[in-house]
Parts: C-alpha cells; structure tokens; sequence
C-alpha cells in the first residue's frame, strides 16, 4: 500500500504537496455522518438560547448566589482550551521547535474556534445580550464609558485582542499554503483559491517581508497569550470571594489552559493522522513531545493545588479555610475529587515511554484531562460562590436542561467550524513542513 | 529594452550557484521563487539588501496603541470622575492592562499591513515569471537583462544546472 511506502521513507517537496491536497478531496459518508450529528446537537443548543432569551436566564437555573455556573465554566475552558494552540504557533516557533511544523496548523485553528466559542458564552450568560454592545467603549450621547478599572472590562478587550491576532496569524500562516493550492487545483477551485492567495508567489521580495512579519507576530502573541488567561484569571482573583482572592490564580490559569490545550490538540490530532494517513508527517516523535508536555503541565498544576490548599490552611484566615474545606466536604466533593484524579494521577502514566507513543493511552489520558480541566473551573465558580462570608447567603446550584443543553451545543459549535476547516483548508501546513525536510540539493549538502 | 528569462531549477545549490554567477556577471536585478524560505537562498539573495521594514510598522503600531490605551483610559476617568474609597482618579495599574492589549492589537494588526504593502500584496494578475511548480518542488530565478545580453544569461543559467530556460 502507498501509505506504507511513506511511513518508512522521508517525503519529498513534492510528496508533501500530494499528501496534504489529498486530505481535501470528496470525504465520504463517515464525514458527513458527523457532520449531520454535530449540526443536530448545535441546532438543539441554538434553540435552548432562544428558550432562555425569551424567558430569561433563570431558565439556565441561576439563582443567587450562584449566578455564574456553567457558562462562566465553559467560557473559561474554552479561552484555556486555545493557549494550546498559540503556544505551538508562537511560542515553540520563536523557540526554533522543528516538531511543531506538522501539527500547528490544526492546533492554531483549534485556538480560532475555541476563542469563537468562548466569546459566545459572556452573550449566552449576559441577561439581555442584545445590549453586550454596552461593553465596548463608544461615544454616545452621555459620554458614559465602560470602567476600566473592572476586570471584565479587561476581558473584553484581552479576549477581543485575543481572537483578532489568532486570526491574523492563522490566516498569515496559511495564505502561501492556499497559493500551493491554487496552483494544484483546476477550474472553479483554481479561482476560489486564487482570490484567497491574494497573488502570492513565493518571490524573494515576499518571503523577505513575510518571515520577518512572522516572527514579529510570534513575538506579540507570546506575550498575549500569557496575558489572556491572567486578565481572565484576575475576573476571580480581584474579587473579595475566599478561595477566588488569590495572587496565584495567574499562573495557575496559565498552566492550566496549556495542559487543557494540549489535551485537546490530541483529541483532535490523533484522528485526523488516522483518517488522513498523515504518519508520515505526524510521528511517534511529534506524539511523545506532546505528551511530555502534557505530563510536565500535570506537574506543574499538581505543584499550584498544593501551594493553593497550603496557602489557604496557613493564612489562619477562618473564611479560606472554610471554603477549602466545604469544597472537599460537602456537595460538590466528587467534583473536587474528580479533579484530582484526572488532573494529577492519570497523566502520570505518561511517565512510561511506551504510553507516550501508544494512540489508546494518549487519547484517554487526554480525555481525562479535558474532563478535569472543565472540572477545574467548576469547582472555582460554582463550590466558590455556594460557600461565602455569610451562611444566609450560601446556595447549590442544579443544572437545568438549558444550560446543559447550551454547554453541550458549544462543543457542536466548536466542532462544526473545526470539521469544515479541514475539508477546505489545508489541515497540515504546505510551507512548513517542506521547511523541516531535507532540501532538495544535487552535491552533498555542507555541514553547518 | 530590456528581456527577462527565468530559469528553473531543481536544487538549492544549484539556485545559489546561478545567483552568485549571475551577480558577479553584473545582472543583479533578478526576482528568486521558492516554495519555503531557504537559508541558503536568502543568504545569497539578501546580502546587499536592507532589512525588512515590517518592524518599523510593528514599532509605530504598538506605540500607537499603548498611548491610545492610556489616553482613553485616563480621559475617560477624567470625564466622568468615579472616585471610590478616595483613590485616584487616573488608578495606573489597571489601566496598563488596556494599554497592554491595545498595544498588542494595534502592533499586530500594522505588522500584517506592512507585510502586505512592502511585498505588494495582493497581486491581482500573476507576474509573467511566475511557474506553478514554484509553490510546490521548483525554484526559479527571473532575470532582467538588456536585449542584446539574453544569450549570455541564458548560458549561465544552463551552465549551473536549470532544469528548463524560458523567456
């Protein structure tokens, strides 16, 4: 079989043009068996939205002092879920990783429609969405304008600047690739594709601008994306809630939004490589590198509960050590327990090199740590705002169907965007792959 | 008047040899095709030019957008003074993460623009150099040259190992 040949030899320029245009001829009714049912369960997302706008949030079972819950959760998850993805685009590009060439392309556009996802979720929760305009700041009339010194004021222009740039950058990335495929393509295609290479030719003139604007973007989304989850940390940290007011959130957002994100860069690779036969370019190497990054991020959080159950028993402060102890104690302790086991124990196994290569392992793993990661975020909002100052106020909040139904939706909506990139886009970058090839020289190559 | 021939090539070092030779023939206005940036290439095409201007936009559009974050934060405050527990009005610190966003924003945003100004981005007709095959495994050079001179870059060019020589 032809993709036998390819796992054992290294691909030409050429070979590399062949097998990634391959992934985008006509899928077959596996492909549109998924996309049917991940439209369905959007569609059932959709309508519980409309349910819930015409009779108010309520109908997503917020009732005070739980008026966060699911959404603040998901939105969270889904802002972390997309660090993964500029990280392998920006951060591990300026660090010269020549492993990330095969998978950033799917990973950044993970990051687009995890981002696309998440700004869905401060309309979803917002009361009377159709005034979310009232964030921005605009003229107006009153010269009223938003207050900055709020940290959701913040949010919105850390997620807004967030979003832009991951957009830039993906389409940056892509555009010599759609020139690749202008170029292999015929007829209607040919056109589509020529319009959105914007004439691109791979001149010198070109590239010289190009790879300096590159690095350039690279360099300010290393710094944004450590800034986004701070900014979205700090909508916790700068309250006076106990468990939530907290110098450490920062970091410990940060850290967790990678792990989370590198679980999902594998949920999502992992069966692409398999029904593209992409092994060729996705190999057991680029798997163990992830997974050593999964495992060293699962450190690393472990490290932050320590230091944040620590801090909370030795500041001697009574309302700390109250909201500890009830979120390990009382209703939401299996959430709590849970969030341990994913988060701390089952990555652990990655420290056995044959679980970091084998397919099965990394995907459950994975799929535990997505679980834990949205677990994570749950047991800040939710246990949080149950036990506070004053027992008088103290409440559990219960899912309802909408919300439910709202937060399943999202996966659908993120899922939907991410299935119909691949069928049109090139899902593994043309360019930078050839880039970590052998080039193509007719004397041996001198020995730098 | 002036001709142009391009020739394409197979191999990296084949590419450079022609260049070097080409140059140091005195045709120096040449345009180079590559699939990938390569190191080799650039070396020898970029050697007598100067960098990249995409970072002075990048430059000009952060500063922009630092002192816009700072300007609308402050102004604002100002506006419409919200004093709370007797702080100041113009409160710095949060307003650094405004400053911090926009700066990235507006940086970000400039450095595409200058990548697509500098590199005349979008083309609306393919240059007349322009081969398909160099998106995929080709490099091509594209020489300019006087009428009269077509013969000897063309020599050149087979000399050092194109595949193919067209005008």
């Amino acid at each position: 079989m032809s993709d036998q040949r390819l796992t054992t030899s290294e691909p030409t320029f050429a070979d590399v043009n062949r097998d990634v245009i391959r992934t985008l001829s006509s899928p077959g009714n596996l492909y549109f068996g998924w996309m049917s049912f991940v439209a369905l369960v959007l569609a059932v997302g959709i309508l519980a939205w409309t349910y819930q706008i015409w009779v108010g949030v309520g109908a997503a079972g917020k009732r005070t002092p739980q008026m966060w819950a699911m959404y603040i959760t998901t939105f969270v998850f889904w802002i972390g879920i997309g660090h993964a993805g500029t990280l392998i685009s920006a951060v591990l590009y300026l660090f010269r990783a020549r492993w990330r060439t095969s998978i950033y392309r799917g990973a950044e556009a993970m990051t687009v429609f995890a981002v696309l996802t998440a700004a869905l979720f401060p309309l979803i929760h917002a009361g009377r969405m159709w005034f979310a305009y009232w964030l921005l700041p605009y003229p107006n009339q009153r010269s009223l304008w938003p207050n900055f010194r709020s940290p959701l004021v913040w949010d919105v222009f850390a997620i807004s600047t967030y979003l832009t740039i991951s957009v830039v950058f993906f389409i940056v990335g892509l555009f010599p690739d759609v020139a690749a495929m202008r170029d292999a393509a015929t007829g209607r295609k040919r056109k589509i594709y020529a319009v959105l290479a914007l004439g691109w030719e791979g001149a010198d003139d070109q590239w010289r601008h190009y790879r300096r604007a590159y690095g350039l973007l690279a360099a300010l989304a290393t710094p944004l994306v450590l800034s986004v989850h701070s900014v979205v940390s700090w909508d916790f940290a700068m309250a006076l809630v106990p468990g939530w007011h907290s110098t450490l959130f920062a970091p410990f957002f940060v850290n967790g939004a990678i792990f989370s994100g590198f679980a999902m860069v594998l949920v999502l690779i992992l069966p692409m490589r398999y029904y593209f036969h992409l092994y060729a370019y996705i190999t057991d190497r680029h798997l163990d590198a992830m997974a050593k990054l999964l495992l060293v991020t699962s450190l690393v959080l472990t490290y932050f509960y320590i230091c944040e159950a620590f801090t909370s028993w030795y500041s001697g402060e009574e309302f700390e050590r109250a909201s500890l102890f009830m979120r390990a104690t009382r209703q939401y302790a299996w959430a709590f327990w849970m969030m341990y086991l994913c988060n701390c124990l089952v990555p652990l196994v990655l420290f056995w090199k044959r679980a970091r290569t084998s397919v099965t392992v990394l995907y459950t793993v994975s799929i535990f740590v997505l679980i834990g990661m949205w677990l994570e975020r749950f047991n800040i909002i939710v246990p949080g705002l149950a036990f506070d100052f004053y027992p008088y106020t103290w409440g559990t909040y219960v899912p309802t169907v909408t919300d439910s139904a709202i937060v399943v939706g999202s996966f659908a909506w993120f899922f939907i965007f991410f299935l119909a990139f691949i069928r049109v886009m090139p899902s593994v970058s043309i360019v930078e792959v050839k880039e970590t090839l052998a080039h193509p020289f007719k004397r041996p190559r001198p020995t730098r | 008047m002036s001709e142009q021939l391009v020739g394409v090539f197979g191999h990296v070092d084949t590419t450079v040899d022609a260049i070097e030779r080409l140059r140091a023939s005195g045709f120096g206005d040449m345009t180079v095709y590559t699939p990938v940036p390569v190191h080799e290439i650039e070396d020898a095409v970029e050697r007598e030019r100067p960098l990249s201007r995409v970072r002075l936009f990048t430059l000009i559009g952060g500063l922009t957008g630092t002192s816009l974050g700072f300007f609308l934060t402050i102004w604002s405050a100002l506006k419409w003074n919200l004093i709370t527990g007797g702080k100041p009005v113009v409160s710095i610190p949060p307003f650094i993460v405004i400053a911090f966003e926009l700066t990235i924003l507006l940086g970000g945003l400039s450095t595409v623009l200058g990548m697509l100004l500098l590199g005349r981005i979008p083309r609306l007709s393919p240059s007349p150099a322009f081969d398909p095959r160099f998106t995929r495994d080709k490099f091509g050079v594209a020489v300019r040259c006087p009428a009269g001179e077509t013969a000897r870059v063309r020599d050149i060019l087979t000399q050092t190992g194109a595949d193919e020589v067209r005008p």
